[in-house]
């Protein structure tokens, strides 16, 4: 993974003592809450319901064992032993307080980690496959692109006080594990017919109140270009926006009023207006930064069996353990949705023990996924037993990655300042609801999403089954919707109409994955069911 | 364009250019675009800086408004205006802080008309402060990337 050299560590170095001078001059007084507000956002700091969050960056979710060790120490510190990982790969703590937080991001930067455009109006960390450079079907690894990206775009001085946040994806895999199109930017490496490496861009996804799935913009951008054409796109962004109205001000506002065609035409011409001020980064550079991301020395000759006589392990290597690249290796998904449990939330012993799987049987190499969970990119088959026993000790063996209780949700109105209704305690119903492993395995790829208001933080247009908190009258409310995806058959979720409350919609999760179940045809997900017949069927389960 | 921050008579303007101030007032787009001999001219946060590139060898001041601190879409206007070759003086107005000014001294700013004063210790400070950056802008700062490689 990518090292800092004495650059990035003066440039991160100089981030804390500049945000320490804006904390003092805060707390002195000598600044107002409304200008501290956007600087202590660009760093990851919003005031919640309680205390203050600190959302730390995890660059395209790779970090390390020394990374981790970090994080819990941080977590056992600053904050009450737990750190909760979010949906753009990050980490974040609920219980921060401002003056501690200039002391957080010096320990942070002893291990080149930042907060740095968490939040806020700027171009938030970029996410990407969590199995890139172990997956066995990607083209090549997306990471070096990303930290290319990341560099790029951070403390771009023309693009700091955008209209809104701005998000990027890259992936170099056929299957989408980066939910790229519903990313203001999304990035596909692909090779051309000249056996080229490139990018298809889409531009103008997102989620929010107003959700689209990205609009292809370009089928082939020539790799080495990638930089201006992002500086492109953001300048037509920044300068065109609305500003008039916060919900109307992301770039894929701006993408559907303008019209594919003619937003693509203001970005091209851009671009070339754009190319003279060589902001492209030459190969040596991109050279540089991909050294950093060339395969561990994978050991060889290893075997490719795995002793299954252990049920309980044979399910979690069924369910959490994927294709790896290299013979005698496997990826393993640790899931951080236990039953009963808040999605996403880990302990300070439980990011130690991960640090120590990664060292001892990982190549030292750890992912956050969008889905909340965390991933040892690289493990062989014969430690995969001792692994899975260790996790099964720290309650971190639930073999449900991509069942309906892995879960992906916001924190809701739990912490959350802008939220409407609690979204953890619906997880947890519906996560006890079906907690016996067998009815989940039958039910197959489901996958859950739970925001709790419109911002849609827990993607819930992106959910199979999506749900949606709502304030209705002063009662928290709970709508249903179905048949979204955040993969490569992106899509948006359907209300199925009048919502419910905590109990209800727990039995409308129910009924429609009952109407699933005895209407599947062989092999169908229930994404692909409910395709095939639309939401009559689900809608009359619910509501007839 | 001068490095270094040349006191000005008023405390509330601040500017980095060695040449003498430029009086003139400027006028809006609309009246620039319509007459003018006029050398001086206000872009507003949604006019189109393009619109005066077929002007920008007699122009000596052009002033961008920054309506409120958050509203970024002038930095844009003055990174247009420099990659274009002017070379006047380029002046941000109004809800101007010490916090944004770096960055728009690297997309170009060189002359700045806060509407509250700013502190010179602390603006000093924060020009200091990054060694190096990561980006190409309008100023003469090397990005990183080609330190790197020389």
């Amino acid at each position: 993974m990518y090292k800092y050299d004495n650059y990035d560590q003066a440039i991160v170095d100089a981030r804390v003592d500049e945000f320490r001078d804006q904390v003092n001059r805060r707390l002195s007084g000598a600044m107002t809450e409304d200008q501290f507000k956007p600087l202590r956002l660009k760093n990851g700091l919003y005031l919640q319901l309680h205390a203050y969050m600190l959302r730390v960056a995890i660059p395209y979710g790779t970090f390390d064992s020394r990374q981790m060790r970090m994080l819990a120490h941080i977590a056992r510190k600053y904050d009450r032993g737990y750190g909760h990982f979010t949906t753009r790969q990050n980490i974040q703590y609920n219980w921060i307080k401002l003056e501690d937080a200039p002391d957080i991001l010096a320990e942070l930067a002893t291990v080149e980690m930042h907060a740095i455009q968490t939040s806020g109006e700027s171009i938030r960390n970029l996410s990407s496959d969590q199995f890139a450079g172990a997956a066995a079907d990607e083209i090549a690894d997306p990471r070096p692109w990303a930290e290319l990206i990341r560099q790029a775009t951070t403390f771009h001085p023309e693009f700091s006080y955008l209209p809104r946040k701005f998000k990027i994806a890259v992936t170099a895999a056929d299957e989408d594990r980066a939910a790229i199109r519903l990313h203001d930017i999304g990035l596909k490496l692909v090779r051309n017919d000249a056996g080229e490496i490139g990018f298809r861009v889409y531009i103008g996804g997102g989620m929010g109140r107003t959700p689209f799935v990205a609009p292809l913009i370009r089928e082939f951008l020539p790799a080495g270009n990638l930089i201006s054409y992002i500086e492109a796109t953001l300048r037509v962004w920044n300068r065109w926006a609305r500003r008039d109205n916060i919900h109307k001000q992301r770039i894929k506002i701006l993408v559907h009023d303008l019209g594919r065609e003619e937003f693509t035409r203001q970005v091209e011409a851009e671009w070339a207006a754009m190319l003279p001020n060589g902001s492209d980064v030459p190969q040596a550079e991109f050279d540089r930064i991909a050294g950093y991301f060339a395969p561990p020395a994978f050991e060889t000759g290893l075997s490719d069996d795995i002793d299954l006589s252990d049920p309980a392990f044979a399910r979690w290597v069924d369910q959490n353990v994927a294709a790896h690249k290299a013979p005698g290796h496997a990826i393993v998904t640790i899931s951080l949705k236990p039953e009963g449990g808040i999605p996403g939330d880990a302990s300070a012993e439980q990011l130690d023990l991960i640090a120590d799987l990664a060292e001892r049987h990982g190549y030292d190499e750890l992912r956050a996924t969008h889905a909340q969970n965390v991933v040892l990119p690289h493990v062989r088959k014969a430690d995969l037993y001792t692994v899975w026993q260790a996790l099964t000790a720290a309650g971190l063996a639930s073999a449900n990655l991509d069942l309906i209780s892995d879960i992906i949700a916001c924190p809701g109105l739990d912490y959350c300042s802008l939220a409407n209704a609690r979204s953890i305690p619906v997880a947890q119903k519906i996560a006890t609801r079906f907690a016996d492993a067998d009815r989940q395995r039958d039910l197959g790829e489901l996958k859950l999403k739970i925001s709790g208001c419109i911002n849609a933080c827990g993607h819930h247009h992106a959910g199979h089954i999506g749900i949606l908190g709502v304030d209705r009258k002063g009662t928290e409310n709970y709508q249903l919707l179905l048949g979204g995806s955040g993969a490569e058959d992106a899509s948006l979720g359907k209300i199925t109409g009048p919502g419910f409350d905590e109990n209800g919609i727990v039995d409308a999760v129910e009924k429609v994955t009952d109407v699933y179940l005895r209407e599947r045809s062989d092999g169908e997900r229930f994404l692909d069911t409910y395709r095939r017949l639309g939401m009559e069927p689900f809608k009359e389960a619910i509501y007839g | 364009m001068g490095d270094v921050r040349v006191p000005a008579d008023d405390d509330s303007h601040l500017r980095f250019r060695d040449d003498e101030p430029h009086e003139e007032p400027a006028v809006t787009l609309d009246a620039f675009l319509g007459q003018s001999n006029a050398t001086a001219v206000r872009l507003e946060a949604g006019d189109d800086a393009r619109a005066l590139i077929p002007y920008l060898d007699r122009l000596r001041l052009i002033e961008v408004a920054f309506p409120r601190f958050r509203d970024g879409r002038g930095y844009s206007a003055a990174q247009i205006l420099r990659e274009a070759g002017y070379t006047g003086e380029l002046r941000a107005e109004g809800d101007v802080l010490v916090d944004q000014i770096l960055f728009m001294r690297r997309c170009g700013f060189d002359s700045f008309a806060p509407l509250a004063p700013i502190d010179p210790a602390v603006l000093d400070a924060t020009l200091a402060r990054y060694e190096f950056v990561y980006q190409t802008a309008a100023d003469a700062r090397v990005p990183v990337w080609k330190l790197r490689h020389g």
